[in-house]
């Protein structure tokens, strides 16, 4: 084997196994720490209750609940920065993320109006998910020119990408308007819900079927995405089927944002920097980069909503504060180097 | 090897190319001459099958276009197009090794074969000194070798290139140029290019296509196109010819 090929394969092989493991220390870390920490000692045995499903002792509890939380932050932060990685290839821009053709903004419409009419918590659900389903059908027949399938894709995807700025734009004036005439006692959960909160989201296996498709997806097209993020157009000469691919990365994408919101509200920044740091760190080859981005999203996420839940306890921070406001340096920190 | 028949390509209501019935064979090497707009990156889009024509259709080894899959297109054609946009930073080794795309679906990671073949292509293009560079970072004369080393790499019998010799310094026009017309004479590959140095493209080249850009066209052996009289008018400016040994250099008359 030329070392090339083997040096590559052992390297991706290496990278992987070790983020399965931060991942899993993640979820466990999530678990130990709290306004009540669980000590080192007490660990194996609230592990092995906790697997066996019938915890007794106060450790078994707390771990309990906390892992349903934390698995909860894993699946969301995973799906964001897939649909991250999705859309950026999607665009050929390494700047967008899943918020940037309005799905989430559509999701939140349909989340703040339930809410504003104090709808039950499976509706705001329902209606966000809705909301996340209509802007994506209001694009995809807009802009259906960049996503013709085919063997001719001629073009970019610029017009892609002005309809859903222009759609999330639309929506982000519905949420100010149903923000500002909302009453008081309303107005604290619809804010929260806007920056993300991981708080009382019950666990649900839909979010993580979602996931599972997303990543089957990106990882057999995985090669395809190289190649038309190289060559854009040009990838068709190289037997790309462009349209398709487009399409496929679009209906992903936008059902792994609708999951993510409809989950925990629009948090943002996971999207955009945790593919953007896995590029830094790994490089742009898609084959690393969409594992790896989806392990370290569903990590970070599950790490920013640990520190935003005992940063100031007993009160709660909604976990997207803690990630735009880690994320914002960072991502400046990576631009201005990239850049030099 | 490529045909059209009764091709028309229309910008708009502007005809560029009209009843365009063209045949290139095997080991041929052509160069599509013509101004500025006059449909030359236009008609080599329709040839690699990135644009539909407005009439007719083009045909490789006699079999449509549209009736070929695109894997297997892919393994017969390759595309070099005018210009480039990098928005991630791949390395240069991993541009390359991208073309090797169409030889496997089923395999997740490249394999020694693809390694070398990728690395011949550096080689024969002189930048696998870059291999491990970011592709953002190259300038324009080493960006366009890299990719037509991948071109290299996908290989492929049809070649079309669009405007090849462009950002090239004058060592590696020449030494790209040649490389081209040996790919044909040895290999007996077919190559397609739009280009705009006549002399270059007298002297790697065995036929011409000329175009107006009003429909009219002319194709043939390059010592019966690459008249001064036809170029003249294809190129609207006076066009002298002077023989240099086995050479003929092309000179733009001065403007009056």
């Amino acid at each position: 084997m030329h070392p090339l090929s083997a040096n590559l394969r052992l390297r991706a092989v290496t990278v992987i196994l070790l983020l399965v493991l931060l991942s899993l220390a993640s979820v466990v870390a999530a678990g130990m720490i709290g306004s009540v920490s669980i000590p080192l000692a007490d660990l194996p045995g609230a592990l092995r209750e906790f697997i066996s499903g019938q915890p007794t002792s106060l450790p078994g509890h707390l771990l309990g609940l906390r892992a349903e939380r934390a698995a909860t932050a894993f699946v969301t932060g995973a799906s964001l920065s897939l649909a991250g990685v999705m859309m950026q290839a999607l665009l050929r821009n390494p700047l967008a993320d899943p918020y940037v053709l309005g799905i989430s903004s559509g999701a939140s419409v349909g989340a703040l109006a339930a809410l504003l009419f104090m709808c039950a918590a499976w509706m705001v659900d329902a209606a966000s998910f809705a909301g996340a389903v209509a802007v994506s059908m209001m694009l995809y027949f807009l802009a259906r020119r960049d996503l013709r399938g085919g063997t001719a894709a001629e073009g970019g995807t610029a017009l892609l990408l002005l309809t859903g700025v222009i759609l999330s734009a639309g929506c982000i004036a519905l949420v100010t308007l149903m923000l500002s005439i909302a009453p008081e006692s309303r107005l604290r959960t619809m804010v929260f819900w806007l920056i993300g909160d991981l708080s009382g989201s019950p666990i649900r296996w839909l979010p993580w079927i979602v996931l599972a498709g997303g990543l089957a997806f990106a990882l057999r097209a995985a090669r395809s995405l190289n190649v038309m993020a190289l060559h854009a157009e040009a990838a068709a000469t190289l037997g790309i089927r462009v349209g398709a691919l487009r399409k496929g990365l679009f209906f992903c994408s936008g059902l792994l944002t609708a999951s993510a919101v409809t989950t925990a509200g629009s948090i943002g920044f996971v999207g955009l920097i945790v593919p953007h740091a896995c590029r830094f760190a790994f490089g742009p080859d898609h084959r690393l980069l969409v594992p790896s981005a989806t392990l370290i999203g569903g990590a970070y996420l599950v790490l920013a909503d640990t520190v935003a839940r005992t940063i100031i306890a007993p009160q709660q921070l909604p976990a997207g504060v803690v990630t735009a406001l880690v994320g914002t340096p960072v991502f400046l920190y990576q631009l201005h180097r990239l850049r030099k | 090897m490529i045909g059209t028949h009764q091709l028309r390509l229309a910008m708009g209501k502007r005809t560029l190319v009209d009843k365009l019935d063209w045949q290139v064979g095997d080991g041929e090497c052509w160069s599509v001459i013509g101004r500025n707009g006059a449909g030359k990156s236009t008609l080599l889009r329709t040839l690699a099958g990135l644009r539909q024509p407005e009439a007719g259709y083009v045909s490789i080894d006699r079999r449509a276009l549209g009736e070929w899959p695109l894997q297997e297109l892919a393994l017969k054609r390759a595309f070099l197009a005018q210009a480039r946009n990098d928005a991630f930073s791949y390395s240069v080794i991993e541009t390359v090794l991208s073309a090797r795309h169409p030889y496997h679906d089923n395999r997740y990671w490249e394999n020694s074969d693809d390694h070398q073949a990728a690395i011949a292509a550096l080689a024969a293009m002189e930048v696998d000194h870059l291999a491990a560079r970011d592709v953002r970072t190259l300038s324009g004369g080493e960006r366009q070798r890299v990719a037509i080393a991948a071109m290299l790499a996908q290989d492929t019998p049809l070649l079309l290139l669009d405007e090849p010799a462009n950002a090239l310094d004058l060592a590696h026009q020449v030494s790209v140029m040649s490389l081209l017309s040996k790919l044909c004479r040895e290999q007996r590959k077919t190559v397609v290019m739009v280009g705009h140095d006549l002399t270059l493209a007298h002297s790697v080249s065995s036929h011409a296509l000329l175009l107006m850009g009003d429909g009219r066209w002319l194709a043939g052996q390059v010592e019966e196109v690459m008249q001064p009289a036809v170029l003249s008018e294809y190129l609207d400016h006076p066009i002298e010819t002077v023989r240099h040994g086995e050479r003929t250099i092309f000179i733009p008359g001065s403007p009056q």
